[in-house]
């Protein structure tokens, strides 16, 4: 996490939601009683961030504060909040690394060292293309498949270093693999394939 | 009402009350942070825990509400265990640079830190380290050193009323910032170096000047505005080096205007040290014998009508008696203390004070404001109006110019055509009036200082009698002032005499030649080109407008070097107390007024103070009970006739500078660059 903002060289001026995310922004708007709007703001701000190329410029903080009837200042606590919204450009493919422990007991590591040298970069910058941006991240809740790493919105699971370096040469040819488990297994399912209601009666039992 | 136990001691609190203030209602003292009675509670420091009977762990006593049959002990063991264990976390992150920290030995941290503090770190690693902020010129930052006690961010959002500063980041991270780097665009921002229990918020004029246990402390009053909000002046040497709020709930409960706390820099610059008279057209320096000669000798033999004095806004009550009395002797009555022109009626006390009394906002449930931005001309008022704003049930409505207040209200209009609109019953604000139980209007100078001043007065008052404002125990009328001196030059009399001129007049005969002499007792607003021809005698402590026009200067003091007795725009007499002695030759103002009556050959009859207080509660009993609001009884005043069209402008066009002290100020040139420069609100003051 950033300890405080530095303006990224880019960093637009203006920012207004399109057609489709003001439509959007006021049915999110619409389902908070009146008076209650600011209570709209973190689906707005992702509304924004996603408007934005995933990554929340100040004007589309102020932008939000407007519609919202808020304070800059207060819109501007909530985004620095939550490390979901990225406070500086990222990549195309933004890889959000879990490093926590149960991912690091299944091989994070050698995800991460992958990662890193297959990009030429370290945690937490963008290649010079723009295309990738690694970030290390806490637990992202799907430990059952782990090592996990999340790529934009799509959580790719069961990695390894061979598996990894796929996913990135996929990435880079903008032809991202199905989401889910990157072994074939079927959602949380055990590795081995089904052990239970399999036709067998259950065990111990008869 | 809830009964509790605290150390033994039975305490019975109103519903509501927390354990920390039953703790205090007992005498016990708890040691806290975040916890301010002013502001809504945070309960995050953690410093405040106390143990309960039956409870699983200590209580954050700031955030518990009482309740009936609680057991609270505030030194057990158990509650002693919890601060250190608070205080160790709080000290892990702050750095151990009390030597060079301006809050040494004034510090909150430090001090509890004597009581709860381990006698060396058990935390081995890196301290975290953050930006300092940029909150503009008046408040140093030092960031590494908050405690993330959210003082300073609920002052600035609840009183002040300017959303602009928050906590961005989270857990360690945290960091008390604006976030854009912007300065604080609030009149009250200062207040938060009071309020920060460390050292992370200083006062950036006084950086490194004095440590506290240095200073001489000095309880006066304030009047670089008309509220007089109580202050404590810190004084080293012959030096005021810095000014702070004392508390007086009546007034300004603890808190002080930016340009009352900052312009004291503006005290040691372009002071008037010794006489000047002029000489071959140029002011050169002078003895007071030669001085006071000089104006002798000028009005001797000059028709008592052809002379004139007029008070300016710092002009304490004591120089405006004697001043008065010496034009008396000469037959003269051509004073007046209205400066601005300002068509207050001194035949009715009621009309120029603010009658409802500051503290007596808090009652009101409907306000209407004539001419006035109160957020400009009174900051602290402002805050007191907020304040009610905040507690709901107070509509207020502005007739005026625009601009944002820090509440919410209602835009009637611009100019006096709106009022009368008003008073006639045509707008809906006067139904509202109507079934308010106790609504107050406030007039502003803006109002007052026109050419149809007196019939706004009258219009006013006939909005006032009409909404019912003005009854037994309730009066609603109120004058809010600009300048400190304005209610004592009229509760002392310092108004034409019969058959007397007004400012105007005095102007006009300057001009055409009937009137050769004028004395300004530091009247610095007065456009020199309108005093023509006349001879000017200035006095006053700076040198300003009026001493570069002036034909004789003689040297008086300011607020903080002379026992002086003001008045506040509520009528509220307050005595400011002398700190620090006048720079060289310069005098206590009513000894000038003395010693020129000598000269003159008219000696004025009191040689000291005692007897010209003395003096003082004969012209005006009202001097005799400082720091009391005297009743005042309803009369007629204004004078009925048409207005004009012209939309109401505040006389205030840059709140940083306002007098000669504040114009003389570095730090204030700073905040008028900062703050009215960069936003063209107005136009900046001259900086010299």
């Amino acid at each position: 996490m950033s300890a405080a903002p530095t303006a990224p060289a880019k960093e637009p001026t203006t920012f207004a939601f399109s057609q489709d995310y003001l439509r959007r922004a006021e049915q999110i708007i619409a389902k908070y009683p009146p008076g209650r709007q600011a209570s709209a703001v973190l689906p707005l701000l992702d509304l924004a961030q996603r408007q934005c190329g995933n990554w929340l410029p100040r004007a589309a903080m102020d932008y939000v504060a407007g519609i919202l009837g808020m304070a800059p200042i207060r819109v501007y606590e909530v985004a620095t909040f939550y490390s979901m919204f990225n406070l500086q450009p990222v990549g195309k493919w933004f890889l959000q690394i879990c490093g926590t422990t149960p991912c690091w007991l299944r091989g994070s590591d050698d995800v991460i060292r992958t990662c890193e040298s297959k990009l030429g970069i370290k945690m937490g910058e963008t290649t010079a293309d723009g295309k990738f941006t690694l970030k290390e991240v806490e637990c992202l809740g799907a430990c059952v498949n782990a090592p996990v790493v999340q790529v934009n919105d799509d959580f790719y699971e069961d990695l390894d270093a061979a598996s990894m370096a796929r996913l990135i040469d996929a990435l880079a040819a903008d032809q991202p693999p199905p989401k889910g488990s990157m072994t074939g297994r079927q959602n949380a399912a055990p590795v081995g394939g089904p052990q239970t209601l399999d036709g067998r009666a259950p065990g111990g039992d008869d | 009402m809830p009964k509790l136990t605290i150390n033994g001691q039975a305490v019975e609190v109103p519903p509501g009350a927390t354990v920390l203030q039953a703790c205090e209602s007992a005498g016990v003292e708890v040691p806290r942070f975040c916890y301010h009675e002013r502001l809504s509670i945070a309960g995050n420091c953690r410093m405040c825990l106390v143990e309960q009977e039956k409870a699983p762990k200590p209580i954050a006593s700031c955030a518990m509400p009482a309740a009936d049959g609680m057991v609270i002990h505030t030194d057990s063991p158990m509650a002693r265990k919890a601060r250190k264990g608070v205080m160790e976390f709080l000290l892990i992150n702050h750095p151990l640079d009390c030597p060079i920290c301006d809050q040494g030995g004034e510090c909150d941290l430090q001090d509890q830190a004597m009581a709860y503090g381990f006698d060396r770190g058990r935390y081995d690693e890196n301290k975290r380290a953050v930006p300092d902020k940029d909150f503009g010129p008046l408040v140093k930052t030092s960031m590494n050193r908050c405690i993330h006690c959210t003082r300073c961010i609920r002052f600035i959002t609840e009183v002040a009323g300017i959303e602009e500063l928050g906590a961005t980041f989270r857990g360690e991270h945290m960091e008390v910032t604006t976030y854009v780097e912007k300065a604080l665009s609030s009149e009250l921002s200062g207040n938060i170096i009071d309020l920060c229990p460390v050292g992370a918020l200083t006062s950036k004029p006084y950086a490194f000047s004095a440590r506290p246990w240095e200073l001489r402390k000095v309880e006066s009053v304030d009047v670089l505005d008309a509220v007089g909000a109580a202050i404590r002046v810190d004084v080293r040497g012959g030096e005021v080096l810095r000014v702070l709020p004392r508390l007086n709930e009546a007034v300004n409960e603890e808190w002080l205007a930016d340009k009352s706390r900052f312009a004291c820099d503006g005290l040691r610059r372009q002071r008037l040290d010794r006489p000047y008279v002029r000489r071959d057209g140029k002011l050169q320096p002078a003895t007071w014998p030669e001085a006071l000669a000089a104006v002798a000798a000028r009005l001797d033999g000059v028709q008592a009508d052809r002379i004139a004095a007029l008070a300016g806004d710092l002009a304490c009550v004591e120089s405006m008696v004697a001043l008065k009395d010496l034009f008396a002797a000469i037959g003269s009555g051509n004073i007046d203390c209205r400066q601005d022109g300002a068509a207050l009626d001194p035949r009715t006390r009621a009309s120029y004070v603010f009658n409802t009394t500051i503290a007596g906002i808090e009652q009101a449930d409907a306000c209407l404001l004539i001419g006035t931005n109160p957020r400009w001309e009174a900051p602290v008022l402002n805050a007191r109006l907020r304040k009610r704003f905040l507690a709901g049930g107070f509509r207020v409505a502005l007739i005026g110019q625009q601009t944002d207040l820090t509440y919410r209200y209602d835009y009637l209009g611009a100019g006096p055509q709106t009022l009368a609109d008003l008073a006639s019953g045509k707008l809906a604000f006067g139904d509202l009036l109507r079934l308010a139980k106790r609504p107050m209007l406030i007039l502003g100078q803006g109002a007052l200082a026109r050419p149809d001043g007196a019939a706004i007065l009258a219009l006013a008052r006939e909005v006032a009698e009409k909404f019912n404002m003005v009854r037994e125990d309730w009066n609603g009328f109120n004058v809010l002032h600009t300048a400190a001196a304005r209610v004592g030059g009229m509760d002392a009399g310092f108004v034409p005499g019969h058959g007397g001129r007004g400012t105007a007049e005095i102007l006009q005969g300057a001009q055409n030649g009937t009137v050769e002499f004028v004395y300004l007792l530091g009247a610095d607003e007065i456009d020199p080109d309108l005093l023509g021809k006349a001879f000017v005698v200035y006095q006053g402590h700076h040198g300003d407008e009026g001493a570069h026009r002036a034909d004789v200067v003689l040297p008086g003091a300011a607020y903080t070097e002379k026992n002086a007795t003001y008045v506040n725009t509520e009528g509220r007499p307050q005595q400011a107390r002398l700190a620090v002695f006048p720079p060289g030759e310069a005098r206590e103002d009513w000894k000038i007024i003395r010693a020129l009556s000598e000269a003159m050959g008219k000696r004025l009859p009191y040689d000291n103070l005692a007897q010209l207080r003395r003096r003082m509660e004969s012209v005006n009993p009202i001097f005799a009970a400082p720091g009391q609001v005297a009743p005042v009884s309803w009369g007629a005043f204004g004078t009925s006739g048409p207005v004009q069209a012209a939309p109401f402008a505040t006389l205030v066009s840059n709140y940083y500078m306002t007098d000669p002290i504040s114009r003389a100020s570095e730090t204030m040139a700073k905040c008028t660059a900062t703050f009215i420069a960069r936003t063209g609100d107005a136009k900046a003051g001259a900086a010299e």
